[in-house]
């Protein structure tokens, strides 16, 4: 029982840095038109950054702190240069120069930090583990990351729903002609969106650092797995991103973590272990096809 | 036989001729030489162009956007190494099951993923390739993550792939019949309701054309030579792993395709040679600027993809010229 709710706060935990990521990119998809897959690379500079900020301040939080301007800067930077051109292109443009993009950023992170992966340590203060019930001790520093991802999404869904800059970008979301043509400064608002999607991929990346490993090309294949995420909730929707993060987090989770014992009754437990991730993964692309079937544009998506 | 004579007298026929030629001599040439290992580049060069010319079927003549086209790759490859792993060397079993295998998958995938649009189009294509990447990452009896050894499809008495000039000799010929089927099936009705749907695809459902089927046709198509390729490229290396069918494989092939130049006959065989050589080539060639810049090659060539997606869209093709049909219009 215990085992069982500790991974479904992991599935938590996962669901919300994951919609992190989604919540940026779907923002992207849904006002600018734009396939940026150079968005796990802004996942993985974050982690990148951090790690070198975090050893110049030499602490944790402000580190991290300090990371999150930077990548907002480098979010502007990748929006002014490159993304901008790309807003009026067709997709398999888009796919093309951001694939290079992605080829560009390993192979800087290569040139700056070098091959070898770095790992940032779990700060000291969340570095034990917290009874959430009595007998089942739960490590601080992942109990910090569901508070952080839900106070963002919280922070996120306000931005959106309640400020005029989240009028603004609904307004976009649903017609970015027509907020132009209203004389709205859609320049800017483009910026400040890529901006902020890359201060949340950041925020994902150095929170996901000291449990995973700083790596080059980190960024890739949980990149394929916001798509998913942002393609099953409906392109453009905060609110089927964060739903689709969640179902998407329990499935990869509870796979893991189940599969194993429960393909062991007819297979050799070397080979259970080997399959299980598989098949967690497997089942989420199967999710994914099945919600698509069932509704081409999403579970939220806006139906054309 | 007047039409090709006559094509030779253009730049662009000229060219394709001389690049024909030199593909079909280079195991000669490169034994003149001695440089064997140009060779191995030149048989990747072929299979790569097998399967760019595939994915142009429906990406340049269609306009579907298929992110997931490498996962042929991984079908025709595991069906060669499962065959093999499990004692059944010949290549006249292994070879059609292959490519079966890749058109059905194809035509499953297809059926599921042309019921969407745009994005959604390319987000389930990949998401469909990237199922069976877990599959074979999970297939703990053919090597899972880390891949398996193969033994090489036999033909008895006819060929032996072993050999690297007689297997480079067969990818060229299936290549030259590949680009074949592709000008048949460019130029044939079913092509040009395919590139009308492209262009208006409402106008063609208007016109009373099953759009939807022909699409379904020409993906399940596009696979089955996917596959084949996929078979070349197991028997290649002698050797099968899920990385063949990852994302980033399904990436080159269309940076392949609209580097050659989308569309075209040729320009996904001019794009496999261009993207190989600067695999090749570039690293060397940054050396000269300063030590262990070529290690770095890629700093490069991310770039000059943006450059190209932003304005060079004809690709190569487009650099020879305006094409005949042009000429005549």
């Amino acid at each position: 029982m215990e085992y069982l709710l500790l991974q479904i706060l992991n599935g938590v935990q996962l669901g919300l840095l994951m919609f992190l990521l989604a919540a940026g990119l779907t923002l992207t998809f849904g006002i600018m038109d734009l396939v940026n897959l150079a968005h796990g690379s802004l996942y993985m500079m974050g982690a990148y950054i951090a790690w070198t900020l975090i050893a110049w301040t030499d602490s944790f939080v402000m580190g991290a702190l300090l990371t999150l301007p930077a990548t907002f800067l480098l979010g502007v930077v990748v929006e002014r240069v490159v993304a901008r051109r790309l807003y009026a292109r067709d997709h398999l443009d888009q796919v093309l120069a951001t694939f290079g993009l992605i080829l560009f950023f390993n192979e800087l992170v290569r040139v700056i930090w070098g091959p070898a992966g770095k790992s940032i340590a779990v700060p000291k203060f969340l570095a034990h583990t917290i009874e959430i019930m009595p007998g089942a001790p739960y490590p601080a520093y992942r109990f910090a990351i569901i508070l952080v991802g839900a106070a963002v999404a919280l922070l996120l869904a306000w931005l959106v729903t309640r400020t005029r800059v989240g009028m603004l970008i609904r307004a976009g979301a649903s017609n970015r002609r027509m907020i132009a043509a209203l004389g709205v400064n859609i320049e800017l608002l483009f910026s400040l969106v890529f901006g902020l999607g890359a201060v949340f991929a950041a925020l994902a990346g150095l929170m996901a650092a000291p449990l995973t490993s700083v790596k080059i090309g980190m960024g890739d294949d949980i990149l394929i797995l916001t798509f998913v995420i942002i393609v099953i909730g409906g392109i453009g929707s905060i609110k089927g991103a964060f739903v689709a993060a969640m179902l998407v987090g329990q499935i990869d989770i509870i796979g893991r973590a189940f599969l194993p014992d429960m393909l062991k009754t007819f297979l050799s437990p070397s080979a259970a272990a080997s399959a299980a991730p598989s098949i967690s993964q497997v089942l989420v692309y199967v999710l994914m096809a099945g919600v698509l079937i069932w509704r081409p544009t999403g579970l939220f998506g806006q139906k054309n | 036989m007047a039409v090709f004579l006559a094509s030779l007298r253009t730049p662009r026929g000229l060219l394709t001729a001389l690049v024909l030629v030199l593909l079909a001599v280079l195991p000669l040439l490169t034994q003149a030489f001695d440089q064997r290992y140009l060779l191995s580049i030149g048989t990747r060069i072929v299979i790569w162009a097998i399967a760019a010319v595939s994915l142009n079927m429906i990406l340049g003549y269609g306009g579907l956007v298929s992110f997931g086209h490498a996962v042929f790759f991984g079908v025709g490859g595991y069906a060669v190494g499962i065959l093999s792993a499990n004692g059944l060397h010949s290549g006249w079993l292994q070879w059609p099951v292959g490519i079966l295998a890749a058109a059905a998958w194809a035509a499953l995938v297809g059926a599921l993923s042309l019921r969407t649009r745009g994005v959604y189009f390319i987000m389930i294509t990949l998401a469909f390739a990237q199922l069976v990447y877990y599959v074979g990452a999970g297939l703990e009896a053919y090597g899972a993550d880390d891949g398996l050894n193969i033994s090489r499809s036999r033909f008895p008495d006819v060929i032996d792939l072993r050999d690297k000039a007689s297997f480079y000799w067969l990818c060229f010929v299936l290549l030259c019949g590949t680009l074949w089927f592709c000008q048949r099936f460019a130029t044939s009705r079913f092509g040009f309701v395919l590139r009308g749907a492209k262009s208006n695809d409402l106008r063609m459902t208007a016109l009373g054309f099953p759009v939807f089927h022909y699409r379904l046709a020409a993906f399940t198509i596009s696979g089955a030579f996917g596959g084949l390729a996929g078979i070349l490229l197991a028997n290649e290396g002698a050797y099968i792993s899920p990385a063949m069918m990852s994302w980033i494989k399904s990436g080159d092939l269309i940076i392949i395709v609209v580097l050659g130049g989308m569309g075209t006959l040729f320009g996904p065989l001019y794009g496999a040679i261009a993207f190989f050589a600067l695999e090749e080539f570039l690293p060397p060639l940054l050396d000269l600027g300063g030590k262990d810049w070529g290690e770095y090659w890629q700093i490069v060539f991310g770039p000059m993809l943006i450059l190209i997606a932003l304005y060079a869209r004809g690709g190569i093709d487009s650099l020879l010229g305006r094409t005949q049909a042009h000429h005549n219009g």
